[in-house]
């Protein structure tokens, strides 16, 4: 049997390319491998070869998606590969994405076999696990080795056509398929065997895992914007110059607060961004272009809202944990609740 | 953040370029932005029209407090 051909999607960064200031890199396709690609080929051996490599810039990717995919799809067209492979992204929220959207297009517009790794709350992991096969990585690029390891052979067995066993056997995320099969001891043994091992505080899978919605109802619209108090927030990281609360540059451990009385405009010599995990370049010259103070400052005079909150709040959204964030927010929205704020304008980067 | 906001009580619009992540994470009102690294700006504008682009997407940001949903909803 001839090898098999596989096309490798990668982002500026594990190309080599460059970090942020170069997250606007179109795609670009290249022969053979190119960075992580290596690791792959040696877990392969002679079974399987990466024949190209498309790079893409994260946040080209995302600001173009449809431009973006279309090019991607038409390169790997050209290699006429057996599998297609994106990633891993670990926990890189833009590049989750990235691999996840065309790995899902790649399956559709080319009818190919598709695989893809990432951070299980990487926000690419929610929107494809269930599209195309996704296996769950560790939260950084140390975990290369450990993502190779469970990638390769599922790529392989993938590109043969092979039948891919149950989510737990094969290391990918569940993707909501289920498959009929025959237990060897009837339900109610099974059940009896968890409650006993639960009674002894021992440790026992559940046959099955309740779905985790969480979903939050909407509330009823501002009546009366004019004289509605107004509160900034941002996952940006806009921090005042020096970021006095160190808050971190990704996996931000804590969340600042910060008197904007009297401020009317953020400018380069006052306020800048901590945030690690875009260009800061635009942030830091003018911070508004993420926290819109000045814009609300004039609003304010105008009498088209009551008043810009005194406060605003503000943390590093890369890779933050969701746990963190959420325990950020529950902690600020009560401050912002007993200060009267009638409603939030939360900006993300 | 935006659905602990949310579930506090405090009606919050989200304004961010990837939408998809938002709707993911499960905001309710969105107003779509420019670009990853200037959300509500534009450095290749001059200053005067930067802000403007800027107030428009603030206004529409507001109009969505403004407005009832029932459901997840980007504000184009």
């Amino acid at each position: 049997m001839s090898k098999i051909k596989i096309v490798h999607y990668i982002n500026q960064f594990f190309a080599q390319i460059g970090g942020e200031e170069m997250a606007d890199y179109k795609p670009e396709v290249r022969e053979g491998i190119v960075g992580p690609g290596a690791a792959f080929m040696a877990a392969f051996g002679d079974e399987a070869e990466i024949v190209a490599t498309v790079i893409c810039g994260d946040s080209y990717f995302n600001e173009n998606v449809e431009e973006a995919k279309k090019t991607v799809i038409d390169m790997v067209k050209k290699y006429n590969p057996d599998l297609f492979i994106a990633g891993p992204a670990f926990n890189a929220g833009r590049y989750g994405v990235a691999c996840g959207t065309i790995a899902d297009a790649v399956k559709t517009e080319l009818g190919i076999p598709v695989l893809t790794g990432m951070y299980e709350e990487n926000p690419g992991a929610d929107m494809f696990k269930a599209k195309v096969y996704m296996v769950a990585t560790k939260n950084s690029a140390a975990g290369m080795r450990d993502a190779v390891g469970k990638m390769a052979p599922l790529a392989l067995k993938l590109a043969r056509k092979e039948k891919i066993g149950a989510s737990c056997e094969e290391g990918y995320m569940p993707n909501g398929i289920r498959v009929n099969f025959f237990e060897e001891k009837r339900g109610s043994a099974r059940a009896v065997d968890m409650l006993l091992k639960k009674l002894a505080g021992k440790p026992f899978t559940t046959e099955f895992p309740m779905p985790a919605f969480d979903r939050v109802a909407p509330n009823p619209a501002v009546k009366d914007m004019a004289h509605a108090k107004v509160a900034l927030v941002t996952s940006g990281g806009i921090v005042p110059k020096g970021n006095p609360d160190h808050i971190e540059s990704s996996s931000a451990s804590h969340y600042g607060k910060y008197d904007i009385e009297g401020v009317m405009d953020l400018t380069a010599e006052t306020y800048e961004t901590a945030h690690g995990g875009y260009d800061p370049v635009y942030a830091n010259e003018d911070s508004d272009r993420v926290l819109p103070v000045d814009v609300l400052r004039d609003m304010e005079k105008e009498g088209k809202i009551g008043s810009l909150h005194r406060y605003f709040y503000t943390t590093v959204g890369n890779g933050t944990a969701v746990k963190s964030a959420k325990a950020f927010a529950a902690e600020y929205a009560q401050e912002l609740k007993a200060d009267g704020v009638d409603c939030v304008i939360l900006t993300s980067t | 953040m935006v659905k602990e906001i949310e579930r506090a009580g405090i009606p919050v619009v989200h304004v961010c370029t990837v939408t998809p992540i938002s709707m993911t994470v499960g905001a309710n009102r969105i107003v779509p932005a420019v670009a990853i690294p200037h959300p509500l700006g534009n450095p290749a504008l001059p200053a005067n029209e930067e802000k403007a682009l800027r107030r428009n997407i603030v206004e529409k940001a507001l109009k969505a407090l403004e407005t009832e949903v029932s459901e997840q909803t980007i504000f184009e």
